[in-house]
Order: structure tokens, then C-alpha cells, then sequence
């Protein structure tokens, strides 16, 4: 019944009419800025800071909240329309997203986005509600042996998500753990590969290679192709899902949304790697792998599902422990310390309004942006077929403009003019640029995990072995790869013994 | 294009004799981390409350990276018309000798404005630490030195320098365990991954109240209010080990007097302001005197840590470049 008692007191404090007005203002902005690309919700977050200092602590996180998983919805618009990912977790949407809109189907890709976030971050708010605590303990559990194989877990999955030829896949991974390491080493802060630049010294930034890689890339090839004057952006085509197409995403969603709800629990990459392993589990999974990175509906609504529930679970570690688990939690935390709320353990018994209001705004939030999303995406779509050369301009500066939103610094805007160049020569190349960017999330996390476990274990690596939960994890790691390896092995016997 | 000069270069002169009205138009000031950290939470309280007193939105840019070096280095080569400021801790003196290759010189690339606040920091542990206090802390880690793991936040960070500075005043060489900033560390020492750390009242003050981990000493010289039952390390056997992480306001070399002159009264003014007050004590800490907060003070402050952190980085050998 206390369950019942404390939403009762979360819904009575979202509803009210002030509460409820910045919960729009929160998604809406967001939803803005997920879609402008490159305006991530951490800028967005720090530039609206001080506007919130006259507000109610409640109304201004509700506000701040809504503009992080707004972005979320947001970010899967431009993914899908344009191929530009906003953050890490929408990368993988543009894997089948943009080829739905290439084929027609845009309409189709951000209702199922839309859909597919909306039920994840219910039930994931459900999760926080109930489970917080216990949740929060698990993470905890996770030392650095366990971050360390949940890595190379994910390293394992990132081959999956090629389409194309695995050994162009591979070696867009290694190119982007390369380019991952690249900065001071964390252990003796000794430079690597930064040509003396102290600019380069915490290494590059992900937006900028992100953006470049993808956006700048594709737009130079849509320039040099012939279709300039229509572009490849995407047609309109029905909106609406068919009855198969609404049949077909039902497990999809389910799927990622368990996903998510796990990992977005996870500090650093979380709520990354649930995008991807729910793409990878749905190719696995699937009658028809051979569908996946060609317009798969399936390739939607799982990774995006994974994504929202995601960021709705990464709320957990900062409420009940007071760690933030990634950037912009950290600048929700800030922002309730401006407000004289010290984030930590106490939270929920201390500031039970804060807390419960919160989670009731989530979900409210939520319902606005499903009913914000739906009538737009007639619009975004309608927006996406302007003539590209209108379009590509407006893209490259809001490129520009988001890129030096992160730091405010302009080498970042030079870095993403290289990378837009490497990723022109990559598409030539036929080399997809996810694995790339994957590799250069999760090689530096990889390295760090790994050194730290040897540094405290004085350099015995028995230690993956004999902790259950890193055991296990590796396990499923082999796993994978045997199960990756074997069809092709089988189908080379099979070859054999033809002869 | 030559006209805009001219009529540029026209405004800035009728606008120099009449400076006594700066500011006229807003003013940015630079943090050298990213935005929610501690330090940016320190700054946008005082730079909220200033803005108050001089009439003009003081407007916070977080410029990181390199430990703070590149947002500094930002301001050394700002215009020094008192519209751009620094808010820096004391990786302003520490980065004289940790980075061999600093691209401005700390002592000479600013104007002083004045100190804002000294963070306290505490010896923390994971929960079931088996040390009951300071001295058996020591003792434990100087028997088990093989043994033990100190976490930090990466070199150059408060927790970095106040590890450093421990196994300087214990003399034992410690492994210690780097992490990307505050949060992971904590997070690793709540579950038990690492031993011990030391960090800012800012990050800790919370977990220790509820248990989550264990605290040994402070660094300060008297007990902090926030945290009554937590002795000082001069109680626990360490006498004179004392580390704060001061925040102070910086201006580029050359800035008008005036300018620092009504920069350095906000600044006295917004440390006096009973929300600043009241938000600094929940972060644990307390804002410096009025005296501190001026140039001379900041100064002096800045000479002695850099003359005082010098020997304890070089002979631990840990550089950030």
C-alpha cells in the first residue's frame, strides 16, 4: 500500500498545473534538441541552469528531466530522416531506421520509435518505483572484472551489427579503438598519439567524430552523387504501421525494454550497450538476419525501446546513491545541489515529494511526447524532403554549432571536418561507421577495466574466472562468438562435402 | 569592413575614460570543468549572487578538459577588459609543477580577485574496512602496503594530491588506482572494489552520514559542523595534514583596476549572501573571510601552494604531461 500512498503524493505533486506546464516545457525543448543534431541535452541542461534557480527544486528537475529523455525521442527523428545519430545510444538506430526511410517507410520507423520508447520508459519507470534500491545494490556488485567482460561482450556483439562483409566490420572496430586511445593514459598520464596538442590531451570527442563520420560523410556523398537536386533524404510514404509491421515489433520492444531497464543501471556505457545488444539479440533471434541494416522494422523498435528504458534506469544510481551514472546526470545532481538538495541515499525518505513527484512526471512526460511525436512525424518527415540543397547547409551548422556546445572548443569543429572526411572515404569503401564508433566508446573502457582489475588484483587475471558474475559474463561471450563463428564454419563443411 | 573598425575602435575609446560604469554588458566566467561538477556547482552560486550586486548577468562557461589547463589557458589569452574571469581551485597551483609543459605561467598570466571558499576533504573507506581510526589506518597500511588500493580521480585531481600528500606524511609508497573522476571511484569503494580514498566534503559528506562508506579523518584544522563525529587528522595522529580544495577567482593580466576593484567588493558581498551561505554549508564547506577575498590574500595563497605542492609532486614523481 505505501507503494500506492507515495504515487498517489508523486501524481498529486506532477499534476499540478505548474509542475505539469514545465514537464512540456522539459520535452518539448527536448524533443528539440534531440533533433537538431549534434544539441545534445547536456549543453541544452547547463545552458538552462540558471533560468531554473527561481523555480521550486521539484518543478526544476521535472523540467531538466524532460529535456534529457525528450532528447531521447528526439534523437531517433534525425537518426532515422538523415542518418546523423545525436548521441551514442541513436547510433544504432541508423543502421535500419535510414534504410527505411531510404525505402519509404520514415513514417513507419519513427512511429515505431515513438511507440517503442514510450512503452520502455513506462515500464521502466515502473522498475524505478519499485526496485530502486535492490537495483542500486546490484550495480554496485559490478567491480571492474565484471565491467571488463561485459566489454568485451559487447566488443563480441559489435561485429554483429555489420550487414556487410564481417572483415570490413572488424576492421572498423580496431580503426575506432585506435582512434578511442588517443589522450592521456589514465593510469600514468602519459600522452598517446596527441602530437603535442593539449587539446587533444583527454582525447577526441565523441560527438564530433560522430558527426562527422556520419553526417559530413554522408552529405559530401550525397553531393558527389546525382541525385543532388532531390537527395537521398527520405520520401514520405504511408505513415502509419500495417498490421504486420505492428505485429512484428510487439517482441522487439519487449525485449529491449528488459535490456535497458538492466543496463541503463550500469555507469558509463549503459544505456550504449543496451541499444546495440537489443539489435544484436533481435538479428540473433530472427528468422531472417539477412534483413537486419537493410530496413528491418525490428532494427527500430528494439535498439530504441533498450534506449528510452535506458535512460529512464540511469536515474537510479543517482537517486539512491548519489553517483551519477553519466554526464547528464551528473548535471541533474548539480542542479539539485544549487537547489539545496545533496543527491544521495537519503533522497527518497528525505524529499519524498522530489523523489516520487519525479517518477510521476516521467511517466506523464512520457505520454506528452508520445502524443507530441505522433502528429509531428508528418511534419519531420514533410521537413526532410526539402530540396537537399537547402537542407545540407542548415545540417552542417547546426553540426558545427552542437559540436562546440560540448566544450566550447573549436578544435572539437576541426576534428569533426577530418572525421567527415575519413567517413566519405569509408562509405566509398563500402566500411560501415557504427563498428567504428562503437570501437572507439568501448576500447578505452575496455583498456581501463582491464588495467584497473590487473592493478588491483597485482596482476592475476584468475580473477575474471573465479567471480561469478565476470565468469558468467565471459561465458556468454563465447558463446556469442561460437555461435557467429559456426554458421560460417558449417556452411564451409557443407561446401566440403559437396565436393 | 574598415568602417565597422573604425567605429569599433571609436566606442572602446569614448567607453575607456568612462570604465567607473563597468560592467556594461555581461560577463563570462570561464570554469575549467564540466558543467555539475563541484567546482561548477561552487561557481554558479557565486557568479548567481554577483551578478546581483553588479547589475550584469554573469554568464558560466565550462571550457574542460587537461585538468583544468585548457580553460585556464583560455582566460590567460582573453581580452583583459574584466569580462572574462576565471573561477580555478587549486589545480591553479598544482599545475605549475604537474604539467612541464603548461602553455601560460600560473603566477604571471593573472589578475587577482580573490579567494571564495577552502573545500575540506576526508579519509574515507569502503564499509567494512577493518581500521577503526586514523592510527589504526595507518598502522594497517603500512603492515599491508602490498595489500592495500587507494582509489583517485585521475592525476591532477583533489583526491590525487591529497593521496599523494598522505603517503608523503606517512612515508609508504601506496598503489593507487586511477579512475575517470569522482563518481566511479566512490562507486567502486561503496562496493568494496578499493580500500580507501580521500575527497572533497562535496562528493562524501552525504554517504558518510548514511553509512554507505566508512570516514577516518578530515583535513582540516578543526572539526567540520557537517560532520561533528568525524575527528581531524591532527586528532588522529597526523598533526599538520591538512589539505583544502580553495576555489579563487581569477581576471587576465592587465585588467583595468577598477574593474578588479568592483569585482573584488561583489565577490566579498556574494560571500556574505545568506543563500551562498546556507548552499555552501549543505556542500560541507564555509565561504573564506572578507580579508581572503581579495587580491593580495589570493596572491599570497597561490605562492605558498605552489612553493608547497612542489617538492610532494616531484618526489612522487607523478607528472600530468
Amino acid at each position: 500500500m505505501d507503494l500506492l500512498d507515495n504515487l498517489a503524493l508523486g501524481f498529486s505533486t506532477a499534476l499540478g498545473f505548474q509542475n505539469v506546464l514545465y514537464c512540456f516545457v522539459g520535452v518539448l525543448l527536448g524533443t528539440l534538441i534531440g533533433v537538431l543534431p549534434g544539441l545534445g541535452p547536456v549543453a541544452t541542461i547547463a545552458m538552462l541552469l540558471p533560468i531554473t534557480f527561481g523555480l521550486e527544486p521539484v518543478s526544476a528537475v521535472i523540467m531538466l528531466a524532460g529535456i534529457y529523455y525528450g532528447a531521447q525521442y528526439g534523437g531517433s527523428t534525425t537518426a532515422i530522416l538523415i542518418n546523423l545519430p545525436g548521441e551514442s545510444s541513436s547510433v544504432v538506430t541508423t543502421l535500419d531506421g535510414h534504410q527505411m526511410a531510404k525505402q519509404g517507410r520514415a513514417g513507419a520507423a519513427l512511429v515505431t520509435a515513438a511507440v517503442g520508447s514510450f512503452f520502455a520508459g513506462s515500464v521502466a519507470i515502473i522498475v524505478l518505483a519499485l526496485f530502486a534500491p535492490p537495483l542500486a545494490r546490484f550495480a554496485l556488485e559490478f567491480g571492474p572484472p565484471e565491467y571488463f567482460a561485459l566489454m568485451v561482450l559487447g566488443l563480441i556483439a559489435s561485429v554483429a551489427l555489420a550487414s556487410g562483409a564481417i572483415i570490413k566490420a572488424l576492421a572498423m572496430v580496431v580503426l575506432g579503438l585506435l582512434l578511442g586511445l588517443i589522450g592521456r593514459d589514465l593510469n600514468t598520464a602519459l600522452p598517446r598519439m596527441t602530437f603535442d596538442l593539449m587539446a587533444m590531451i583527454d582525447g577526441l570527442q565523441f560527438v564530433a567524430i560522430a558527426m562527422g563520420v556520419f553526417g559530413l560523410g554522408e552529405i559530401i556523398r550525397n553531393l558527389d552523387s546525382e541525385q543532388l537536386s532531390r537527395g537521398t533524404v527520405a520520401k514520405v510514404g504511408r505513415l502509419m504501421l500495417t498490421r504486420e509491421e505492428a505485429r512484428a515489433i510487439v517482441k522487439p520492444i519487449l525485449r529491449g525494454t528488459v535490456l535497458g531497464s538492466i543496463l541503463g543501471i550500469l555507469p558509463g556505457g549503459g544505456a550504449l550497450l543496451a541499444s546495440f545488444g537489443a539489435y544484436t539479440v533481435e538479428k540473433k533471434v530472427s528468422a531472417t538476419p539477412e534483413r537486419f541494416g537493410k530496413g528491418a522494422i525490428e532494427g527500430v523498435a528494439a535498439p530504441e525501446s533498450a534506449n528510452n528504458a535506458g535512460a529512464q534506469s540511469s536515474f537510479i544510481p543517482m537517486l539512491t546513491l548519489g553517483i551519477p551514472p553519466n554526464p547528464v546526470m551528473a548535471l541533474l545532481a548539480g542542479a539539485l545541489i544549487l537547489h539545496g538538495i545533496q543527491p544521495g541515499p537519503n533522497v527518497i525518505s528525505e524529499q519524498p515529494t522530489l523523489f516520487w513527484g519525479l517518477i510521476a512526471s516521467m511517466w506523464i512526460g512520457n505520454l506528452m511526447l508520445l502524443i507530441l511525436n505522433l502528429p509531428l512525424v508528418g511534419m519531420w518527415v514533410r521537413l526532410a524532403s526539402t530540396p537537399y540543397h537547402l537542407l545540407f547547409p542548415v545540417i552542417v551548422v547546426f553540426c558545427c554549432i552542437g559540436v562546440l556546445s560540448v566544450n566550447n572548443a573549436t578544435f572539437d569543429v576541426l576534428v569533426m571536418i577530418g572525421a567527415g572526411v575519413i567517413g566519405y572515404i569509408l562509405l566509398k569503401l563500402d566500411c560501415e561507421p557504427a563498428p567504428l564508433l562503437l570501437g572507439f566508446i568501448l576500447g578505452p573502457m575496455l583498456e581501463e577495466y582491464l588495467r584497473r582489475t590487473l592493478l588491483i588484483s597485482r596482476g592475476d587475471p584468475s580473477v575474471f574466472f573465479t567471480r561469478p558474475l565476470s565468469a558468467t559474463l565471459l561465458a556468454f561471450a563465447v558463446l556469442l562468438l561460437v555461435l557467429m563463428v559456426l554458421p560460417s564454419i558449417r556452411s564451409r563443411t557443407n561446401e566440403a562435402l559437396k565436393e | 569592413m574598415k568602417r565597422i573598425m573604425t567605429a569599433a575602435l571609436g566606442a572602446a575609446i569614448i567607453a575607456t575614460p568612462a570604465f567607473a560604469e563597468y560592467p556594461e554588458r555581461a560577463i563570462t566566467m570561464v570554469v575549467p570543468f564540466s558543467a555539475g561538477g563541484p567546482t561548477d556547482t561552487v561557481t554558479r552560486l557565486v557568479a548567481e549572487s554577483m551578478s546581483k550586486d553588479l547589475g550584469q548577468q554573469i554568464v558560466v562557461e565550462n571550457v574542460g578538459g587537461a585538468g583544468g589547463t585548457l580553460g585556464a589557458g583560455k582566460v590567460a589569452k582573453a581580452d583583459a577588459d574584466g569580462y572574462t574571469l576565471l573561477l580555478h581551485h587549486i589545480g591553479m597551483a598544482t599545475s605549475a609543477t604537474l604539467y612541464r609543459k603548461l602553455a601560460y605561467d600560473p603566477l604571471n598570466a593573472f589578475d587577482y580577485v580573490g579567494l571564495v571558499t577552502d573545500v575540506p576533504m576526508v579519509i574515507v573507506a569502503r564499509p567494512n574496512f577493518e581500521p577503526a581510526d586514523l592510527k589504526g589506518l595507518i598502522e594497517y597500511v603500512k603492515a599491508n602496503k602490498d595489500k592495500v588500493n587507494y582509489a583517485n580521480a585521475g592525476i591532477g585531481a583533489a583526491s590525487h594530491l591529497c593521496g599523494m600528500m598522505f603517503m608523503s606524511a606517512i612515508e609508504t609508497k601506496l598503489t593507487a588506482v586511477p579512475y575517470k573522476g569522482t563518481g566511479p571511484a566512490l562507486t567502486d569503494l561503496m562496493g568494496g572494489q578499493v580500500d580507501f580514498m580521500c575527497d572533497q566534503t562535496t562528493n562524501t559528506t552525504n554517504q558518510i552520514k548514511e553509512k554507505k562508506i566508512k570516514a577516518y579523518a578530515t583535513t582540516t584544522a578543526k572539526r567540520l559542523d557537517a560532520l561533528p563525529d568525524v575527528p581531524t587528522a591532527g586528532e588522529g595522529g597526523l598533526p599538520g595534514f591538512q589539505v583544502g580544495i580553495w576555489h579563487a577567482v581569477y581576471a587576465p593580466k592587465g585588467t583595468p583596476k577598477a574593474a578588479i576593484d568592483k569585482l573584488s567588493a561583489a565577490l566579498q558581498k556574494a560571500l556574505k549572501d545568506p543563500n551562498v551561505v546556507e548552499r555552501f554549508a549543505s556542500l560541507g564547506t564555509v565561504p573564506v573571510t572578507q580579508e581572503e577575498a581579495t587580491p593580495a590574500a589570493l596572491e599570497a595563497k597561490l605562492k605558498s601552494e605552489i612553493a608547497r605542492w612542489k617538492p610532494v609532486i616531484e618526489s612522487a614523481g607523478e607528472y600530468a604531461d
